[in-house]
């Protein structure tokens, strides 16, 4: 299975773990991610608070040169995911949308039609690949590890393509308040999936750096509700979810007292340690919170 | 809060439902029923000057400035949580952003101030590079926003660099003339 790979600023520096252990397991599972050449930022939040049309422009770029090799388009980020398919959704639901855009790409000697489908690489993991295979591939069973599966908010909003839904089917894959596909995942791996009710709830995203207490607020309700359920670690999807629960996480406890030592790993790594990888092949070394404690004694168990 | 006690008609800006109507998609705000759903979704809700159900409110009312000038615009996190659940598929992660851009524009983001610089940046560098720099973005953002608050900063950022996630060095996109001349025909055909 063969896609076309919009990897995202985030894997390239600050999420460069969770590159790492995508590059350790799709292999094995069977896909090859052909990256697009000379991609594009995507403008994530922050280009569509200055300029609306700048900022799908500049993600039409990347759907203009991904469309030639007639692929599905996977990116691991939560925000370019749910970027790139509201350009997507605008430019075949407002027709001057469209044709400014046009114009624009035009401009830059290029065409597009409006047909790339866009994918997380959860969903392609789940639906292409499926738990049967990666079942399969599991050699270290992960009993005993209790995991939280958090989806953060933006890879679950269907009416922005979001969860694989289309104009046919408008309900997607997975429910946007109550996802389940990765708890099954999590289950397949062997590990133990707890009842996570802040499943879909926010991390803060960009407020972190500009309204920063309010987004320590809304990770401290996270992590309290992983540990309150017995977790052990949490397990994202998002470069940017992982970025505040991790890198924040000695600042959370600084400013409410609490003593959260939680690990958050992508859920690469989380499948990578299941199919026997080193941490070190996986980007696990790469965390603020290190996995000491009880994640270690049950990994070194397993 | 609002800071006048009695609003005469003469002073609201009836124009203002329209430039939210031109918007694309932005006729749906018509159909707001004020159920609260995306009040009580939000999970920001409880820190806004005014709840997302009143900020429709006082659009449809002409309430310009008390809009503009609220800190709610700039306390939306774009989770889309209460754009999934508006029973009448109002965009209102899309209209937070429309009210951002207009406080931009029109310097009445003061709520804003450090959310302004930080997205103005984060243009400034992807039309620079084609690409954010994570690191460059945070440097800049701290000296013109935070300066005199750099030292909270300082944890953070040893976290993600001696861990290795922190790139010295920005990466450039090999055809950022192309980014550049779509950009341009933008500017040039205005925006939506």
């Amino acid at each position: 299975m063969k896609y076309t790979y919009y990897p995202g600023c985030s894997v390239k520096s600050t999420a460069n773990l969770y590159q790492e252990s995508i590059d350790a397991v799709v292999s094995d599972m069977g896909v090859e991610l052909e990256e697009l050449d000379d991609w594009n930022c995507c403008g994530a939040t922050a280009y569509m608070s200055v300029s609306e049309l700048m900022s799908f422009a500049i993600s039409a770029r990347n759907l203009a040169m991904a469309e030639k090799f007639h692929r599905d388009v996977v990116t691991p980020c939560s925000a370019c995911y749910l970027v790139l398919n509201k350009t997507n959704r605008y430019f075949n639901d407002y027709p001057e949308v469209r044709k400014k855009l046009g114009v624009a790409l035009e401009a830059g000697g290029l065409s597009y039609s409006g047909n790339i489908s866009v994918r997380h690489i959860l969903d392609v993991i789940i639906n292409d690949v499926g738990l049967e295979k990666i079942a399969g591939l599991v050699s270290k069973k992960l009993e005993g590890l209790n995991v939280a599966p958090y989806y953060g908010c933006q890879i679950v909003r269907p009416m922005y393509y979001g969860c694989g839904a289309s104009e046919e089917n408008e309900e997607g894959f997975d429910d946007p308040d109550d996802p389940v596909c990765m708890d099954r995942l999590i289950e397949a791996t062997g590990a133990t999936c707890v009842k996570y009710s802040m499943k879909t709830k926010c991390c803060g995203s960009s407020l972190m750096g500009t309204e920063e207490k309010q987004a320590l607020k809304l990770c401290r309700g996270l992590l309290a509700d992983a540990e309150n359920n017995g977790a052990h670690c949490i397990v994202t999807i998002c470069p940017l979810c992982q970025l505040n629960l991790d890198i924040f996480q000695p600042k959370v406890n600084s400013l409410f007292g609490t003593k959260f030592n939680i690990p958050v790993i992508y859920f690469t790594q989380l499948i990578g340690l299941a199919m026997g990888k080193q941490p070190k092949e996986l980007g696990l070394e790469r965390l603020a919170v290190k996995m000491t404690g009880p994640m270690k004694q049950i990994l070194q168990g397993a | 809060m609002l800071k006048r006690e009695v609003v005469y008609e003469s002073v609201l800006d009836h124009d203002f439902l329209d430039e939210i109507y031109s918007l694309p998609g932005g006729n749906e705000v018509k159909k707001c029923i004020q159920c609260g759903t995306c009040s009580g979704s939000c999970p920001q809700g409880a820190v806004m000057d005014y709840a997302p159900r009143k900020i429709f409110s006082l659009i449809r009312a002409g309430f310009r400035d008390e809009v503009l000038e609220s800190n709610t615009i700039w306390y939306c996190s774009s989770c889309y949580t209460c754009a999934v659940r508006c029973p009448k598929e109002i965009k209102i992660t899309d209209v937070m952003y429309a009210l951002k851009r207009i406080a931009i524009k029109e310097g009445k983001a003061k709520e804003g101030r450090k959310a302004t610089v930080l997205s103005k940046n984060f243009v400034r560098l992807v039309n620079k590079y084609g690409r954010n720099h994570e690191t460059e973005l945070m440097t800049r953002y701290i000296l013109l926003a935070e300066p005199f608050n750099a030292l909270n900063f300082v944890p953070q950022g040893w976290r993600l660099f001696s861990n290795g996630r922190l790139p010295i060095m920005p990466h450039k996109i090999k055809n950022i003339e192309q980014l550049r001349k779509i950009l341009k025909k933008i500017n040039e055909l205005g925006e939506i």
